[in-house]
């Protein structure tokens, strides 16, 4: 199991994917009905895109981060033609990554049918560039980044569902690969546990600085991460919630937080802050749904996310397989078209947690070998994007400098 | 850790004064206890889903209610051993919204819809 190896694509740029799909990123609303019909049929074609007609840096960083994923071998980048965001720019961005990459704006080329059939076109070119570009290579659990992230959580995701992952996380941890946590707003009431976590004095101060932002946001918005359903689940306030959620993380040394579209420096256990900065405009909700974390997730580099849902979810997710896992037996039954693992069976005592985590690495290696995770299967590839700022102080200092 | 399915709850730390359901049960039922402390048995004092936390110990109004070793809240009156400690019982030191949800679905029940 430690040795376990299977076969990548590996990029020009280095990095190692379990997939070779092909994106299609409308930049505005108004072209995302053509992107949509652009990549309809087409096999592994995912859509992601930007609804809004004015810019904002921190969706251009995401849309960047996933046109360069390295489960991403092209991309076709389609535009209005009015908006903010320029679609020439993301292609130029991605041809500067070593990846095929095509643009146009719909209304330099026609209407709505004309411009699908240009997309067509552009895709096909785009997948045999993409097929002839992909080397394959033999990778490790070194190679990997995974990401985990809960929702719909409810008494049995602390017990069971987040406890079998942060287990499989400390296996992973010590075989050389990289794991990312998030949700901090599902972290307060944690903050001398987080910190008692940190394998530096730098991810010490980090990680406090992360909590009180995260703390100081649910305060100035008055909403913590805990909703109807988590109550009903038997959650009964957030510091239970985050608890549970924060079991995530398994045991290993934190090594420092990434901000979203950040990739982690190194190997080792990561925390991401997808909690906005603030700004004039205000920018921004923090986890409006499972799927904006997820991409969070994905973006970081993440070629597989992790979900526990206790109660049940129906999601999947663009450019990066999402394998859903749940410690609720009866969530599993009555769902197990869409869930991926049991973890319940830890709480009826049919395996242990160390057997459950093996088991779990080993479904993980299965999909990266190319067995299609249930969303996968089913077709799920949801995707999120709204308007948010984050600080980014490397690239600030960039641009000072 | 591993449990019992049928009518058992699970403490996850010695400290703490709630366990969780890992099965719906009945008021009046005979749960066992099972986690780090050992097994034990306690009569529920009404019907508690499954997920849900039974107070183990008497706890006092204004008390900590911990789980996991850590205080997930505050008991808003005092609660038997036996009894379900939920929305009703125990608000959270943090959430102003705490204490406000209806007990059963969680639903809100601060907001106008009209």
């Amino acid at each position: 199991m430690d040795n376990r190896s299977w076969t990548g694509y590996l990029r020009k740029d280095g990095r190692k994917g379990i997939r070779n799909h092909l994106l299609v990123v409308y930049t505005v609303e108004c072209a995302s009905f053509v992107a949509q019909e652009i990549a309809k049929g087409e096999p592994d074609v995912h859509v992601i895109g930007f609804p809004g007609c004015y810019d904002n840096d921190y969706a251009i960083r995401l849309m960047l981060a996933l046109a360069t994923h390295p489960n991403v071998g092209g991309v076709l980048c389609v535009g209005l033609g009015c908006e903010y965001t320029q679609p020439h720019r993301i292609a130029e961005a991605v041809r500067q990554s070593g990846r095929p990459a095509e643009s146009f704006f719909i209304q330099e080329n026609g209407g709505t049918l004309s411009s699908v059939a240009l997309g067509k076109e552009h895709l096909a070119s785009l997948r045999s560039r993409a097929d002839h570009d992909a080397v394959k290579v033999p990778m490790t659990w070194a190679d990997l980044v995974i990401g985990a992230e809960c929702g719909g959580s409810d008494g049995t995701s602390g017990l069971a569902g987040n406890p079998v992952v942060g287990r499989a996380y400390d296996r992973l941890v010590e075989r050389g690969g990289t794991a990312i946590f998030e949700e901090t707003v599902e972290m307060i009431g944690l903050r001398d546990l987080m910190i008692a976590r940190a394998a530096s004095p730098e991810a010490s101060r980090q990680l406090a600085a992360t909590y009180d932002k995260a703390l100081n946001y649910c305060k100035a918005v008055q909403q913590y991460s805990v909703a109807p359903g988590n109550f009903a689940g038997g959650l009964t306030t957030i510091e239970e919630k985050s608890m549970g959620a924060f079991a995530k993380g398994g045991s290993k040394p934190i090594e420092g937080v990434i901000r979203v579209s950040e990739r982690p420096p190194h190997p080792g256990l990561w925390i991401l802050d997808s909690v906005p900065d603030t700004h004039f405009m205000q920018f921004g909700y923090t986890n409006p749904n499972d799927t904006e974390g997820i991409m969070d997730l994905i973006a970081a580099g993440s070629q597989i996310v992790l979900f526990v849902t206790g109660r049940g979810s129906v999601i999947g997710s663009a450019v990066a397989p999402l394998i859903k896992i749940t410690g609720n037996e009866r969530t599993y039954r009555n769902m197990t078209e869409d869930m991926d693992f049991n973890a319940g069976r830890v709480l009826s005592g049919e395996v242990t947690m160390d057997e459950a985590a093996e088991e779990l690495l080993d479904l993980i290696a299965c999909v990266a070998e190319g067995r299609p995770s249930k969303p996968e299967k089913l077709g799920h590839r949801e995707f999120f994007l709204m308007y948010k700022h984050q600080d980014v102080p490397s690239l600030e200092a960039g641009c000072h400098a | 850790m591993s449990a019992q399915s049928a009518s058992s709850a699970f403490q996850v730390q010695v400290s703490d004064n709630v366990a969780t359901l890992l099965s719906e049960v009945p008021a009046g039922a005979l749960l066992t206890i099972v986690g780090p402390a050992g097994k034990c048995e306690l009569a529920t004092r009404e019907k508690i889903a499954m997920g849900h936390k039974i107070a183990l110990t008497p706890i006092g109004a204004g008390q900590p209610i911990t789980k996991f070793g850590i205080v997930i809240g505050v008991a808003m009156r005092s609660i038997e051993p036996g009894e379900w400690v939920h929305l009703h019982n125990c608000r959270s030191q943090l959430d102003e919204r705490s204490g406000s949800f209806d007990v059963h679905t969680g639903a809100p029940r601060d907001n106008a819809y009209g």
